[in-house]
């Protein structure tokens, strides 16, 4: 799978999948996506990037230890239920606030943190399944 | 302020020993042994609280009877609201008595344990596991919701198994523990099933309610199931016969521990529980025959076995089975002249055996033996301590005027009668306390009286910490006689009427001129004092008839023990045979069988003529339907698995796009990715297990799976197919429909549904998510022992050279 064009081209495909998960993320409440299929997505890009680049460079790029993202992710999804508790409402209950930022319209809710997190964990734990495996096949 | 008339007080009571139990680390670190009397304060209190039941309680509801006037007072907080389960708590006479035993011996516990294990590196973790023991046994006790009692009984199981198993770094210490968590929370479950069937008999939780309705119990077709169950849980905790085994075992903790556990408290747990449940339960057939014959069988065998002992500690746990026994019997008659008897040998047996184990324990502490035969002449160098173990001793041996005299003259005076029954009762008592008088005298003269002998340290008397309970205690039995017409009228009557469910009063007399209950102590006594004396030669003859028998429920729940840890063995091996090739034809031959079964059963396979004909499909949904097929036999004729692999991809491919062309974007979108990365993940895998390049399955196995795998392609699509075919109960979509946009904002109702309608759901599959792949994660990490033993499963001896190929 080493060929030249395919090391040449993987880190824009890699580029181009991880921005093209954050979009399918952040519209999933409205359109078709959201966390889990933009934590798979994510996943794959590593995974491609692992194979043309080497999982060393995958590493390298992404700082954390995959399992630490998935956590991470686990921890936010977990902790975006609390704010509810405040509003005297049960746990993750949705709410929702409305702001206008430099005159754009934004959705900011509970769920928009909770989705965040389940993408993270799926990002996380496949992209560091397939990162594993592919490390060992390079040993 | 602390006293009755304050509800919080009696939670704070009910609270203290934990309390303490957590402190108890923290304190023994900055004051060492003398925590203690820091950490007393909390029966202290408990004891204080308890006695303010009883004068009158002037409360907010009005001014209420005291305990030791008939008073009743229910603690109720809900707890499981709508499971009708509440932490609520009765103080009635028995509970009572129970809760000043328990707090006041716990009290001089407490400080002895100060003075027994002085020095000792985790004296505060052991100060920690009796407090919360306390705790456990002060709120069984009280306990008026079913639910409640059964999580204090489990919790005395968990906290006498920490402290038997104290001395963990010995494994008799640790094989007592476990056995008595084994015996004591075995049977906690009989008792929890006998207490659900009860609440399922009477429709209450609360066993005050459920003694009101005690007829409605015996008559129900349960009834002889709860009482089997219930007297399993009794028995156990009780070290009845043939459960005796596991307390004298327990013996291997420390000596507080045995004092506290084996005296008032743990064990009297299900004399306790058989004394509480004799007015919903009791009076039947069934339970004055069941009661009586074990209480007998295990007085005599008790009282048998004591004699045969030379520890000075085990000598006593004997004779403490022996006392159980006798509980259970007296209470078993359902007889309230009989069960005046049991009432004072409650109190009077929790008085002097924690005396006297407290006397074993400092015997052991300062002379560094405590075998009898090694033991004799301490009385000058210990004059306290002795002169504590003879009162004790003359209670145990029932003589005047001691509390265990009026014991044993009132259970005389209610069994003496010339019917069958009661003569074998009676017999049984007599040769009984006969015995345990010889113990007992056996355990408080020997090592004091006599001739001086050489013991491991030279003896002299113990600090204040270890005789100040004994002493009191001691002092106690003999007032408590002295006082008898008090101790009737303030202790005896109101327990007595818990037991009975029914007020009733008592007069307790010392003397009340010769009788035949006079008469059968006598007889008592002058058979003890014989046994007494030919002590020796009666130990050898019952050494030689236990060697003669061989066999023991000890031995017993050795075999029982490595017959379970055998028999799961051979279940495991069975159906954990480590071949992976097995395990999935196993579960798809049972998926197979969970589809055609009920479609079979209940007629349910859909008429062929429902099934869609082909001409009705499109063009472009034939086309994608065949690449699915083109798929499928491309993985049947590949040549090697990689091949089979990528094909699979293909048929995943066909069923994305059939999601895609029926309106499922989400679900197309998400099947993509899964059979990329599936593709992607199963080839990584493959590369690095060096298999065999080619299915080297027999052809009956090739024959084998296909059938199978059509069986369960044929079952899935009937199944489906008769679901479709069923009107569709749409009222859960069209509020997801309808809902989605105004209330979670989103017109995404797979995500809305996803992450907010059912968020909960999402967060726990996510933890599976990471949780898994932790575990996948380790398991490729894994490096195999180069020493590992050859397997001969054939899956492991694939994989193994593969995994010394890639370090």
């Amino acid at each position: 799978m080493n060929t030249v064009i395919f090391r040449a081209l993987a880190p824009y495909i890699t580029t181009l999948m991880m921005v093209f998960s954050v979009f399918v993320l952040l519209r999933g409440h409205n359109e078709p996506g959201g966390g889990f299929i933009g934590g798979l997505i994510a996943a794959s890009a590593l995974a491609i990037y692992g194979i043309s680049n080497g999982v060393p460079a995958v590493r390298r790029a992404i700082w954390a230890h995959p399992i630490h993202i998935a956590g991470a992710g686990l921890f936010i999804s977990g902790i975006s239920g609390l704010p509810s508790i405040f509003a005297n409402v049960p746990y993750l209950t949705g709410l929702w606030t409305f702001p206008t930022i430099l005159g754009v319209d934004m959705y900011i809710s509970t769920i928009l943190f909770f989705d965040i997190g389940v993408y993270m964990v799926v990002l996380g734990t496949i992209g560091g399944i397939a990162l594993t495996l592919e490390e060992r096949t390079d040993g | 302020m602390f006293g009755p008339e304050n509800p919080t007080a009696f939670y704070l009571a009910l609270l203290a020993p934990f309390i303490a139990a957590a402190l108890a680390p923290l304190l023994h670190r900055f004051l060492g042994h003398r925590a203690a009397w820091v950490l007393a304060l909390a029966p202290a209190f408990i004891v204080f609280h308890f006695l303010g039941y009883m004068a009158p309680v002037d409360a907010i509801e009005g001014v209420l009877p005291a305990v030791t006037d008939g008073g009743r007072f229910l603690f109720t907080l809900p707890w499981v609201p709508t499971l009708g389960v509440g932490a609520d708590f009765l103080v009635d006479g028995l509970s009572h008595t129970f809760a000043l035993l328990i707090s006041g011996i716990g009290f001089f516990i407490v400080l002895y344990a100060g003075g027994y294990l002085k020095g000792h590196e985790h004296l505060g973790r052991f100060f920690s596991f009796i407090l919360m023991f306390m705790g456990a046994m002060l709120g069984l006790v009280l306990a008026d919701d079913i639910i409640t009692l059964f999580v204090y009984w489990e919790l005395t199981s968990i906290t006498s198994f920490l402290l038997i198993g104290f001395n963990h770094s010995a494994e008799r210490s640790r094989r007592a523990a476990i056995q008595a968590l084994i015996v004591t929370g075995g049977g906690g479950l009989l008792l929890l099933a006998g207490l659900i069937l009860m609440a399922i008999t009477t429709g209450t939780l609360s066993l005050s309610e459920m003694q009101a309705v005690a007829p409605a119990i015996k008559a129900s077709a349960l009834y002889v199931p709860i009482l089997l169950l219930v007297l399993g849980g009794a028995f156990t905790k009780s070290a009845q016969f043939p459960f005796h085994f596991w307390l004298p075992n327990a013996m291997e903790a420390p000596t507080p521990v045995s004092a506290y556990l084996h005296s008032a408290t743990m064990v009297k747990a299900g004399v306790y529980l058989v004394m509480r449940l004799n007015p919903t339960l009791g009076d039947t057939v069934l339970w004055s025959t069941i009661l009586p014959v074990f209480g007998c069988v295990t007085l005599l065998a008790g009282a048998i076995l004591a004699l045969r002992q030379t520890d000075l500690k085990l000598m006593l746990a004997y004779t403490t089975v022996a006392s159980l026994g006798l509980l259970v019997a007296l209470t078993g008659t359902s007889n309230e002249d009989i069960i005046k008897g049991a009432s004072l040998y409650l109190v009077a047996h929790a008085l002097f055996k924690a005396a006297l184990f407290m006397v074993a324990g400092t015997i052991d502490h300062e002379a560094g033996t405590r075998d009898l035969t090694l033991l004799g002449g301490l009385r000058k160098a210990m004059p306290i301590t002795a002169g504590a173990a003879l009162l004790a001793a003359l209670s145990m041996g029932g003589l005047p005027p001691f509390i265990g005299f009026l014991a044993k003259e009132y259970m005389y005076k209610g069994t003496a009668y010339p019917d069958l029954q009661s003569i074998l009762l009676t017999t049984s008592l007599v040769l009984g306390n006969a015995m345990m008088f010889a113990a007992g005298f056996a355990v408080a003269l020997r090592p004091f009286f006599g001739e001086k002998k050489e013991t491991p340290k030279s003896a002299h008397e113990g600090p204040l910490m270890l005789w100040a309970g004994p002493v009191t205690l001691a002092a106690l039995s003999l007032i408590g006689g002295l006082l008898a017409g008090p101790t009737g009228d303030v202790v005896i009557a109101p327990l007595l009427s818990a037991i009975i469910g029914e007020d009733t009063s008592v007069s307790i007399h010392l003397w009340e001129g010769f009788n035949i209950a006079v008469l059968l102590s006598l007889v008592t006594i002058a058979l003890g004092t014989s046994i007494y004396l030919m002590l020796d030669r009666v130990r050898a003859a019952i050494a030689g008839l236990l060697d003669f028998i061989g066999w023991g429920p000890d031995r017993g729940f050795d075999q029982f023990i490595s017959a379970l840890v055998a028999g799961s063995d051979a279940i495991t091996r069975r159906i954990q045979f480590g071949r992976m090739e097995g395990y999935i034809t196993i579960t798809f031959a049972l998926v197979a069988v969970a589809l055609w079964v009920p479609l079979t059963v209940f007629g349910e396979w859909p008429d062929l003529s429902d099934i869609p004909s082909i001409s009705d499909a499109t063009f472009y949904e034939l086309a994608v339907v065949c690449l699915a097929i083109v798929g499928i036999m491309a993985v049947l004729l590949a040549k090697n698995r990689l091949t089979a692999i990528v094909s699979l991809g293909i048929q995943g491919f066909a069923v994305a796009l059939i999601f895609m062309l029926f309106g499922a974007p989400d679900l197309s979108f998400t099947q993509f990715m899964v059979e990329t990365l599936s593709v992607v993940i199963l080839a990584l895998v493959l590369t690095r297990l060096a298999l065999y390049k080619r299915d080297h399955r027999s052809f009956w196995q090739s024959m084998t799976d296909g059938v199978i795998a059509i069986a369960c392609g044929i079952g899935f699509t009937g199944l489906m197919l008769t679901v479709l075919g069923r009107p569709f109960d749409s009222r859960l979509s069209e509020f997801f429909t309808e809902h989605a946009v105004p209330i979670a904002h989103g017109r995404n109702i797979v995500n809305v549904i996803i992450v907010d309608y059912r968020g909960l759901d999402t967060l726990g599959e996510i933890g599976v998510v990471v949780i898994a792949g932790l575990a996948i994660l380790a398991l490729v990490r894994l490096k195999p022992k180069r020493s590992a033993p050859p397997t001969s499963s054939p899956a492991q001896a694939e994989v193994a050279p593969v995994k010394e190929a890639a370090e």
